[in-house]
């Protein structure tokens, strides 16, 4: 294994992510969109609007968190208290679904895409081992969407501090729920959800038939990664480190199985091989 | 330059077989590659020359056969093998979306072309190719010509000792396919062993020191165009005109004419030049006036329907000479009479001290 290697076919692929504005564009809309639009909207709606309707249909919502979600709330006004509760709590499953609609997306393509394009050839007759490949692919396909959600993430830190933070008493955010969801929990799901997408992207014949697939396949998985995030949030810290846990195993297990869907072969598009 | 006949050949293939499903890709494939020189794989389309270059770098593993590529195997060390070869496939097979000097740049670092001085080795390998003016712009606004070119200042840049060109000069003018063609002859005076397919056959003309004929997977036959031209078009022919063709129809019942044919010229096989000066002199008392008596230089595609036909002949149950004992009466020329080929396509076998 030539991690030198790896890093270089990352880095090229990434490369021409950057090139692409017809891709980088839609992914940044959709970023700022669940980071900062919404929340931005919510949140003003419930501190500055002061919209009593919607805050108290929010705080009945928060009755059915569990309790050890309920002790953490913050805040001395009902204001507050919404505000935080949707802060911390409801807005977890953006945290998931903004990273894996990103890496999805760019994952089906990548591996089909040389071949479609002809440069799986080049790929094929080049030093690159398969696994150089496919681990550069992986790299190349989760950093946009990790690196996306990262940004998202301190962006809607600072929008969440500014505008819910004189409710609650001061900045709050990020929690420490929050910092295991982001670096510990979110990294494996992704992994995870990639390995079968490059999977997928390695067997089927166009980038359009990969990008369907791994829709099949990325939707039950942001579903679970949904449920997992809130469960981590709502839980102790200890609750978000195993469930970070379990996904890393899984992971690491579909990872090192994943690395054998790329083939040489595959890379030519070798009719009976793919 | 070293002498170049005792040097073990690059790449060896013996009874190479691999299948795609019900398709039979390569059928005991069997050919050297001689070191230092042009090796031309000749075969119509589907005639498995891809599939035998995909195997000679490992990036296909047939099942059958041996193959030895400077000694050892691809399919279990590609990895010795692959950093050694450079590759032109038929489709240039560059990145749209990054110049070209990010292009040559991924390549160089895949290759473990070290860095220092690396600016300077990129820079140098468009130059020599006619494409440093372009190396600033994005792959995806390049004609055909210059991604092929790119394509192969790519192929050179890590100093391959093997050079694997699939069809380079697809889809270009000719202007650029003859540029095209003449660095590929410039890349062997610098000791590199090339490897290139083609169906054109006036591609490979004067380019190919050795010819391997491909179909259906399997190498037909294998030499030096002469070596070829001596086996399968042994007969001197010559081409004759004059003010009224249909004279030339006695030509037929001459003594050492062996093969005769008239559509717009006369075209004949002899059993030796020395025969031409009796000839025109028989004519010529016979009242023809004689327009145009030249010696036909075989050209390659002559060669190649020559080998096509015995092989149609091969399949038809006919027997055939073996490649040490070549047939005495003209193989080409009796295939064709055979198969109801024109003689046209196949006269030929002038000798180059007869031509002169």
């Amino acid at each position: 294994m030539n991690w030198k290697r790896m890093w270089i076919v990352a880095r090229t692929d990434l490369k021409q992510l950057a090139q692409a504005k017809d891709y980088w564009v839609p992914m940044v809309a959709l970023g700022a969109l669940f980071f900062l639009v919404v929340p931005a909207i919510l949140l003003l709606t419930i501190t500055k609007i002061g919209n009593v309707e919607i805050v108290n249909q929010i705080s009945n919502t928060l009755k059915v968190l569990p309790k050890a979600a309920q002790s953490q709330i913050r805040g001395t006004s009902p204001e507050g208290k919404t505000s935080f509760a949707l802060a911390v709590f409801l807005f977890a499953p953006v945290a998931v679904v903004v990273p894996l609609t990103i890496s999805t997306a760019v994952g089906a393509a990548t591996i089909v895409g040389e071949r479609e394009r002809g440069t799986g050839e080049f790929l094929a007759h080049s030093p690159a081992s398969a696994r150089e490949i496919y681990l550069g692919k992986l790299i190349a396909s989760l950093v946009p969407g990790y690196l996306t959600t990262i940004v998202g993430f301190g962006l809607y830190s600072v929008l969440v501090n500014v505008i819910a933070g004189p409710e609650v008493g001061g900045w709050f955010f990020p929690t420490a729920q929050w910092w295991i969801l982001m670096f510990w929990v979110i990294p494996p799901f992704l992994a995870f959800t990639l390995s079968l997408v490059l999977r997928l992207s390695a067997r089927v014949k166009s980038t359009a038939a990969a990008q369907q697939a791994s829709g099949l396949v990325s939707l039950p998985l942001i579903m679970i990664a949904y449920g997992q995030s809130s469960g981590a949030l709502f839980g102790a810290q200890v609750s978000g480190f195993y469930v970070g846990l379990v996904a890393w195993v899984i992971a690491i297990v579909s990872l090192s199985r994943g690395v054998r869907s790329v083939t040489r072969a595959r890379l030519l598009g070798v009719a009976n091989e793919v | 330059m070293a002498d170049q006949t005792s040097l073990p050949p690059t790449v060896s293939l013996r009874g190479v077989g691999h299948r795609f499903g019900d398709v039979q890709a390569l059928d005991e494939l069997t050919f050297d590659v001689p070191a230092r020189r042009i090796t031309v794989l000749l075969g119509p389309n589907g005639a498995g020359k891809t599939t035998a270059i995909r195997s000679i770098t490992g990036a296909l593993s047939p099942k059958a056969g041996d193959i030895s590529v400077f000694g050892t195997d691809p399919r279990g060390e590609g990895d010795q093998v692959r950093p050694r070869c450079g590759v032109v496939s038929a489709k240039p097979a560059l990145y749209d979306r990054l110049s070209g000097y990010d292009n040559l740049l991924y390549s160089a670092q895949l290759y473990d072309v070290p860095a220092a001085g690396l600016r300077q080795k990129i820079v140098a390998a468009a130059e020599r190719f006619g494409i440093a003016d372009a190396l600033d712009h994005q792959v995806g606004g390049y004609s055909t010509g210059m991604k092929t070119r790119l394509a192969l200042s790519r192929s050179t840049l890590h100093d391959p000792d093997l050079l694997l060109f699939d069809e380079p000069t697809s889809g270009l003018d000719p202007e650029s396919s003859q540029a095209v063609l003449d660095l590929i002859r410039e890349m062997t005076n610098d000791g590199k062993t090339v490897v290139m397919c083609t169906h054109l056959l006036a591609e490979a003309e004067g380019l190919a020191d050795h010819i391997v004929v491909m179909e259906a997977g399997h190498a037909l036959c294998t030499g030096t165009p002469d070596e070829l031209t001596e086996r399968y078009l042994p007969a001197a022919m010559v081409v004759l005109d004059a003010e009224a063709p249909d004279q030339l129809d006695r030509l037929a019942h001459m003594t050492g004419v062996i093969g005769y044919d008239r559509t717009d010229v006369a075209r004949i096989e002899l059993d030796g030049f020395g025969r031409v000066p009796d000839l025109v002199l028989s004519l010529a008392r016979d009242g023809v006036r004689l327009t145009r008596v030249e010696p036909h230089v075989p050209t390659l595609e002559d060669l190649y329907f020559a080998v096509r036909r015995e092989r149609t002949e091969l399949l038809a149950g006919r027997p055939l000479p073996t490649l040490d004992t070549p047939d005495p009466q003209g193989f080409g020329r009796a295939n064709a009479r055979s198969a109801g080929v024109s003689t046209t396509e196949t006269v030929g076998a002038g000798h180059e001290e007869v031509s002169a």
